[in-house]
């Protein structure tokens, strides 16, 4: 009896300890998708064209939100009703995204018919011939209204060797954010250079910048590992490295592509890049973009350099305490660059940079590409049509001009209406100023000469999201220094560029910088 | 296989091995030449002989879920694949992927930053040394057949090789450790805490103190919960920005602290979860153990006059050793394995402070580095027979003597 009793209560234990404990949420890595299915239809909007699509199911990969996933589950059940597909959003950690749409295609199972990804990543898969040619699709197409994209993203994010792999839903760059209220009250400019950037920082860290009483922070960056935060490096080095516009590239030499990561110039932005750490939160190294941008919007953080999403979400009144406190410029640049055949730094002039503005060389990157959606090629024609039509139904300006104003999205502009119509702004609850600011820093990056394009080449996603963010999140984590960490990514990519063949990823890397804009 | 299961039914085994003999001698029992040619003759007929078929589901489950995808992922390890359009290309490239691991741009990852070490690091070394070189003595004084130790002499050598590899990288200046020792910091902390905390709880739960059966039950629920569970639950606990000790952190002066950016801290962090999560393993069975253990020599050793130190020293030690040592065996070979915690809790770092061999091979999958992280499962594979067989070896003479 007593045995029955211990059994008996040892099961009810048990039972509440598995409910209690957070055992019941899934694990990230063990990437379950899992799956948003569209509800019933609610009303729609006219645009899209009136394709009979009944029956048709697309599911759409892409990874976990709730930014680009929820406005991608928010439109499905509108385009369901207009067309009758029925389309399903399913998501996976960001880590795992490349590697689900590779094994997916690959091994023949094709449970994804249409992806949003990392448009960087079309060297990998276009080579195999994994996704559909749209270039027919989009010039025909009414509905998404193609020659309003910006050229840029045309270019870049959308196309590979000459052919439209993807629909741009995203339009990314790198930019630094201030708090416009601060630096307006001590009589302070925006940073023009990193080391504007790091007083700014240091001025501001350890005070209360949000009247809550408790200490904030100078400068908040996403420095997590194996999320999206690899890109930034690459911000603060390209000022350095990159002057002569942007065919010369910031990644590799374009006469023998040996990686420019051994030199003054990276060590310089390494450097910068974890001295801002000092003046960041205390977790800054296990905090992902959502995190960061949380903190900044909450009035913790002085500054911050991130994509175009902290100009909408500031503007949240749900979440934001920053509403019309926040500016944003084109990233810092430097008045010391990169002499290429030294190695050594050497003050900015007219020869060593041609580009440099006020005696300071910028260098914007247009890291990531935006959000692109592409169509598995080895589905059926008319899954391709529906997956294509939805992902057009997603960009077209009456959806997109509305999704690029919420934060909460995830898309940024990269429309050129979105550029130029500041009314789309002010409706959505941002002051003129702020619109024009924020519009201003994009387009200041988006036409500057000497912008840097970001790697598009096979294994790119090896070359930055292995070697790059390992080696940098060691050094960040003292775990390694400087020039370990430069070596350890010049002797990764270099292993890389050996497997892959020399001469090859050099003649896609010039392609790739080949691009008009 | 199927002769060795042939033989044990027909033939007379071989001479049973003596006590003390040690594994290695096991394999050199010499058997006859006519014995072995019996052997081959008999293997392929009786494979077919009606009452062996029988025996073949389950050998072919064998070969097709243990044997076939050790020898693929042999394969894979030395191979490196491309995605092309008519699917995947695999070509073999050698030992390219271990190359890469071991002298390559991974080394600093999987081995560490090697520097040259600090004092303590040579003390340690020479220690470690000194150790090796006083087994292995006592091994060619015991009598152990040439072939034993020709075995210990390279499993020495290669010992004094990573103990000189773990002062470079863990006890000197500058350097780093890498995953590989990161692996066995986990496994060897962990497993000697969580058999001293096991064994003491088994032993307060033995004593006849109030509500002892509720803490038996309590003492339990850490291993129900699932590993991700558990990481979830320590990243809200030492999280000192946001957590539920946010007041405590706070009041100790520690609001603007972090745990998870200081390396050996996040590992510490790490091992916690783990020690939490598998003492209640080592409870359970210990529990057992002393349970079952003859209570008329405890109770004559009393009458005796022994102390209750010399008792546990002296009876209750000898009789649980059996299964402690087994106990130990089994969690030391899934300790090995250690990936979730990790995983959930730090993602493997700060940079790469916390990531375990597995959690590295994880990783290189996710990347489609399917050929290194091959190489990877490989080098743990080793590592743990190694790992385990040292201990066997170690344990089996003082297990068999007091038994």
């Amino acid at each position: 009896m007593s045995r029955l009793r211990f059994v008996a209560s040892a099961v009810g234990f048990l039972l509440a300890a598995s409910a209690c404990s957070p055992a019941a949420s899934p694990s990230p890595s063990s990437a379950a998708p899992s799956v948003a299915q569209s509800a019933s239809a609610p009303a729609t909007s006219a645009s899209a064209a009136a394709q009979d699509f009944s029956g048709v199911e697309v599911n759409v990969l892409t990874f976990t939100g709730p930014q680009i996933a929820e406005p991608l589950q928010r439109h499905a059940p509108e385009f369901k009703a207009k067309t009758g597909a029925e389309i399903k959003v399913v998501t996976v950690p960001f880590s795992d995204l490349y590697q689900k749409v590779l094994t997916d295609i690959s091994t023949g199972t094709n449970s994804y018919q249409a992806f949003v990804f990392d448009p960087q990543w079309m060297g990998d898969f276009v080579g195999p011939g994994y996704l559909a040619d749209l270039t027919d699709k989009v010039n025909s197409d009414p509905v998404i209204q193609w020659n309003d994209i910006g050229p840029f993203f045309r270019d870049f994010s959308a196309t590979y060797q000459g052919k439209v792999y993807a629909i741009p839903l995203d339009g990314d760059f790198h930019m630094v954010y201030y708090r416009s209220d601060l630096l307006s009250k001590d009589g302070l400019k925006p940073p023009e250079t990193w080391d504007d950037y790091l007083t700014i920082a240091q001025k501001y860290h350890g005070q209360d910048l949000n009247g809550d009483g408790s200490k904030d922070f100078g400068s908040c960056i996403s420095k997590k590992r194996n999320a999206q935060a690899y890109w930034f490096i690459t911000s603060v080095a390209g000022g350095f490295i990159q002057t002569q516009g942007t065919g010369q590239g910031a990644f590799f030499n374009t006469d023998d592509m040996k990686p420019l990561v051994q030199n003054d110039g990276f060590a310089a932005a390494l450097d910068i890049y974890k001295k801002t750490t000092d003046y960041g939160p205390p977790d800054e190294l296990n905090e992902d973009v959502g995190a960061t941008r949380g903190n900044f919007t909450s009035g913790r953080c002085a500054l911050s350099m991130d994509w175009g999403d902290i100009g909408p979400l500031a503007i949240d009144p749900k979440s934001s305490k920053v509403k019309d406190k926040v500016g944003a410029v084109i990233l810092p640049g430097s008045k010391q660059v990169l002499d290429r055949a030294s190695g050594k730094l050497v003050p900015c002039d007219a020869t060593t940079c041609p580009h440099a503005v006020n005696g300071v060389n910028h260098a914007p990157f247009a890291s990531f590409g935006g959000w692109s959606g592409a169509v598995n090629a080895k589905v059926d024609q008319k899954v391709q049509d529906a997956a294509y039509a939805f992902l057009a139904y997603v960009s077209a300006p009456e959806q997109s001009n509305k999704d690029v104003t919420i934060g909460a999205t995830g898309f940024n502009p990269y429309r050129t209406s979105q550029f130029s119509d500041t009314s789309l702004w002010v409706e959505s609850g941002m002051s003129e100023q702020a619109a024009k600011d924020y519009l201003g820093a994009i387009q200041a990056s988006l036409q500057s000469p000497n912008m840097i394009l970001d790697l598009r080449i096979p294994k790119t996603q090896q070359y930055q999201q292995v070697v790059l963010d390992q080696a940098v999140s060691q050094f960040l984590a003292g775990e390694i220094d400087r020039d370990t960490a430069m070596k350890q990514i010049n002797d990764g990519w270099e292993e890389i560029t050996e497997t892959e063949g020399r001469d090859e990823q050099l003649a896609a890397y010039k392609a790739s910088l080949g691009v008009q804009r | 296989m199927e002769s060795s299961a042939n033989s044990s039914s027909l033939e007379p085994r071989g001479p049973i091995p003596t006590p003390g003999s040690g594994l290695d001698s096991s394999l050199v029992e010499p058997a006859t030449t006519a014995h072995a040619a019996r052997r081959r003759a008999g293997g392929l007929a009786s494979l077919i002989a009606p009452k062996n078929v029988f025996l073949w589901p389950a050998l072919l489950v064998v070969l097709g879920l243990s044997i076939f995808p050790l020898i693929v992922s042999l394969y894979l390890s030395l191979s490196r694949l491309r995605f092309t359009a008519s699917g995947i290309d695999i070509r073999l490239i050698g030992f390219s992927n271990y190359q890469v691991l071991l002298f390559g741009s991974e080394q600093v990852h999987l081995v560490g930053l090697l520097k040259p070490p600090s004092p303590v690091g040579w003390a340690i070394f020479v220690l470690l040394t000194g150790l090796l070189v006083l087994a292995f003595g006592r091994a060619a004084r015991g009598g152990v057949r040439p072939l034993g130790l020709l075995l210990r002499a390279i499993g020495g050598l290669l010992g004094i090789g990573l103990a000189w590899l773990l002062v470079q990288s863990t006890f000197s200046a500058g350097g780093r450790p890498g995953t590989f020792f990161v692996t066995l910091t986990y496994v060897f902390v962990g497993l000697a805490f969580q058999y001293g905390l096991g064994l003491g709880l088994a032993l307060l739960v033995t004593q006849h103190l109030p509500g002892r059966r509720f803490f038996r039950i309590v003492f339990l629920l850490p291993m129900m919960i699932t590993p991700v569970g558990v990481a979830y639950l320590f990243e809200m606990l030492t999280d000192t920005g946001k957590g539920p000790f946010l007041p405590f952190f706070q009041a100790v002066g520690l609001g603007n602290f972090t745990w998870t950016t200081d390396p050996w801290l996040a590992r510490g962090a790490v091992m916690i979860g783990d020690i939490w999560q598998w003492t209640p393993f080592m409870f359970i069975v210990l529990l057992a153990a002393l349970e079952g253990q003859d209570q008329e020599v405890l109770e004559a050793a009393h009458v005796d006059g022994a102390s209750p130190w010399q008792a546990f020293r002296h009876i209750t030690i000898p009789a649980i050793l059996p299964v402690s040592t087994t106990v130990v065996l089994i969690r030391m070979i899934e300790a090995f394995k250690i990936v979730d915690l990790p995983n959930i809790l730090t993602n493997g770092g700060p940079g790469t402070a916390t990531e375990s061999i597995t959690l590295q091979a994880f990783f290189d999958w996710r990347t489609q580095a399917l050929g290194r992280s091959a190489a990877l499962a490989y080098i743990l594979l080793i590592l743990v027979t190694v790992a385990a067989t040292a201990y066997v070896n170690l344990v089996r003479r003082r297990v068999t003597v007091n038994a």
